[in-house]
């Protein structure tokens, strides 16, 4: 049989493959299974038929979608905050044994503190509720990427270093094309991480400061998905609750492939072996 | 029942290596005295102690020795990775500081750069000394076609088999024009066919090149199908046990090494020098190696 190549036939030979259909009945099982717990009163969780029409109410209530870009926003530049200042500080300490014992005590003392920990001395140290929760998703990404980016680049082989000096290379020719490329693997690694914690982080942080003051939408609902939740709960709206759930399951997902779409892209060399 | 002898061939003595012709020899490396040790004074550990040996221009001398003699140390000494505890190296007179082009070394496992394709690895050094020019990028297209991967210039070395490797590797070198290329059990690793392909291709590139070459390796055949020169190591701390000249016609075949009489003298006197080297480690190790070889010995001397 002929290898079915193009769009078309990749997805065709997706759909005929037994995995794929694995799949597929482990959630039929798995919904159907909550769709009896919940109807049987066994729990309070509402049913899954019921969590479909209120996402489809919402599907067209602005606000709603101001959360998803309101957590979006913060994750992101949270983030890319985490990977500007991650990056360098990384491959300094990994570079510089002298910046590395004067730096990474006070990393490694400050690391083992949980980011939610942080969220009160973030809303006091930072002028706006906004920038407090960014803040604390910087921080969930930025220990991610510091780690990933120090180990990478001490992992690299001591025979390419020696490889490049011999063909004549600077320091600065070390650093652009042997330590850069060779830790850009655990950069991308350390990213994909760290935007995960930050999802969990911002969702944890947005529930404690109240979602915030960039509600400009107005009324409770303009705090970002942690707070959507939240607010549901308050407001008693369980299908509601379940909805903002599978929201911020959803937006960490897309966030994840897109990262780990874009790490591809950046490493040519690890794919297609 | 019988031991079987060891080769009866005289050993050249370690007090006067054997020396044959090569009158008409310049020394490009010079390695004298020197010593190198690692650890605390508590624990020094010697891996190289008074060696002494050349390697002549144009000329290719093969180093073989016990495995863990001290070879690669050595050639991290020549490249200038490490510095000698005592004696001196010079390179065509002066003496080596550091790494630099005029030595380049190719190790035993690939260190072509992951993230570089080919063309890439290639073109490494002259843009490392920004000389990447039109003249470089031909240069490194010629030098593509002649390791015969013109074909995978945009692969990167993950997609090349281990021969293409050891081929991108020898052309990431040659470009960078060194006066002598080091090469570090360079076919080690690679599969028994591939292996005398390489081997093969090796010699052929020597001979139309001949530039100075320092070949390292375990493997006698190799040594003696490449070699103009042979130094043959003592066990730790390395020091040049015996020099044998390999005075084959070339081009050389591989056969030469099987068939050829000289080829076969050179051999079983290799063999038995590193055969004695190789014991004297073994006997180290533990006492009872040292009563077999002890007992092995006698028996050998009163052949029942």
């Amino acid at each position: 049989m002929p290898e079915p190549s193009g769009l078309s036939g990749r997805l065709y030979q997706a759909v005929a493959s037994t995995k794929f259909w694995r799949g597929v009945v482990a959630s039929v099982v798995f919904i159907a299974l909550w769709e009896i717990v919940s109807r049987a009163g066994i729990s309070r969780i509402p049913p899954p038929s019921a969590v479909v029409l209120t996402f489809n109410d919402l599907m067209g209530d602005p606000s709603y979608w101001f959360s998803w870009y309101l957590s979006m926003r913060r994750v992101f530049l949270g983030f890319f905050a985490a990977m500007l200042v991650g990056i360098p500080l990384g491959l300094a300490m990994a570079v510089s044994k002298a910046f590395y014992g004067t730096v990474f005590p006070v990393f490694e003392v400050l690391r083992p503190i949980p980011p939610l920990a942080w969220v009160p001395a973030a809303i006091i140290f930072w002028p706006t509720q906004e920038l407090s929760i960014m803040f604390v998703t910087f921080l969930g990404a930025f220990y991610a990427v510091v780690i990933n980016v120090i180990d990478g680049a001490r992992a690299i082989d001591m025979r390419y270093y020696q490889a490049a000096r011999s063909m004549g290379s600077s320091s600065w020719d070390i650093f652009r094309r042997i330590i850069l490329p060779g830790t850009l693997p655990s950069i991308v690694v350390g990213a994909t991480v760290g935007i995960g914690i930050a999802w969990a982080v911002v969702v944890a942080a947005e529930m404690i400061s109240g979602g915030g003051s960039a509600g400009s939408m107005g009324g409770a609902t303009g705090g970002g998905l942690g707070f959507f939740i939240w607010n549901s709960y308050v407001g008693g709206s369980y299908t509601q609750i379940v909805v903002g759930m599978i929201s911020i399951g959803i937006a960490g997902y897309i966030s994840s492939a897109l990262l780990r779409k874009l790490g591809e892209l950046a490493t040519p060399w690890l794919r297609e072996r | 029942m019988t031991v079987m002898p060891l080769p009866q061939v005289p050993p050249p003595s370690a007090a006067a290596p054997v020396q044959r012709a090569a009158s008409d020899a310049v020394a490009e490396i010079e390695v004298h005295n020197v010593s190198k040790s690692y650890g605390t004074a508590q624990s020094l550990k010697t891996v190289v102690r008074d060696c002494s040996f050349t390697i002549d221009r144009g000329r290719l001398t093969v180093m073989i020795g016990p495995s863990g003699c001290g070879k690669s140390t050595l050639i991290r000494l020549l490249a200038g990775f490490e510095r000698p505890t005592s004696g001196t190296i010079s390179v065509g007179g002066k003496s080596v500081t550091e790494p630099g082009r005029d030595r380049l070394v190719l190790f035993q496992e690939t260190a072509l750069f992951p993230w570089m394709t080919a063309y890439d690895n290639i073109m490494f050094g002259p843009r490392a000394r920004a000389e990447g020019g039109t003249d470089a990028r031909k240069r490194a297209e010629l030098l593509l076609d002649r390791v015969g991967l013109g074909a995978f210039r945009r692969k990167y070395p993950t997609q090349l088999s281990g021969g293409m490797q050891r081929r991108a590797e020898l052309a990431r070198a040659m470009i960078n024009e060194p006066k002598v290329m080091i090469l570090d059990e360079p076919f080690r690793g690679l599969d028994a066919m591939t292996k005398k392909l390489m081997q093969e291709y090796y010699a052929k590139l020597y001979e139309e090149t001949r530039r100075t070459t320092f070949f390292v390796t375990t493997d006698i055949d190799e040594a003696i199908f490449l070699a103009d020169r042979i130094l043959v190591m003592t066990n730790v701390p390395a020091r040049v046990r015996a020099v044998l000249e390999v005075n084959l016609p070339r081009p050389r075949r591989l056969e030469d090494v099987i068939e050829n009489d000289d080829a076969n003298l050179i051999k079983m006197q290799v063999l038995s020098l590193l055969h004695e080297e190789a014991m004297k480690s073994f006997a180290r190790g533990s006492k009872a190696a040292a009563d077999f070889i002890d007992a092995y010995s006698r028996r050998i001397r009163k052949p029942s």
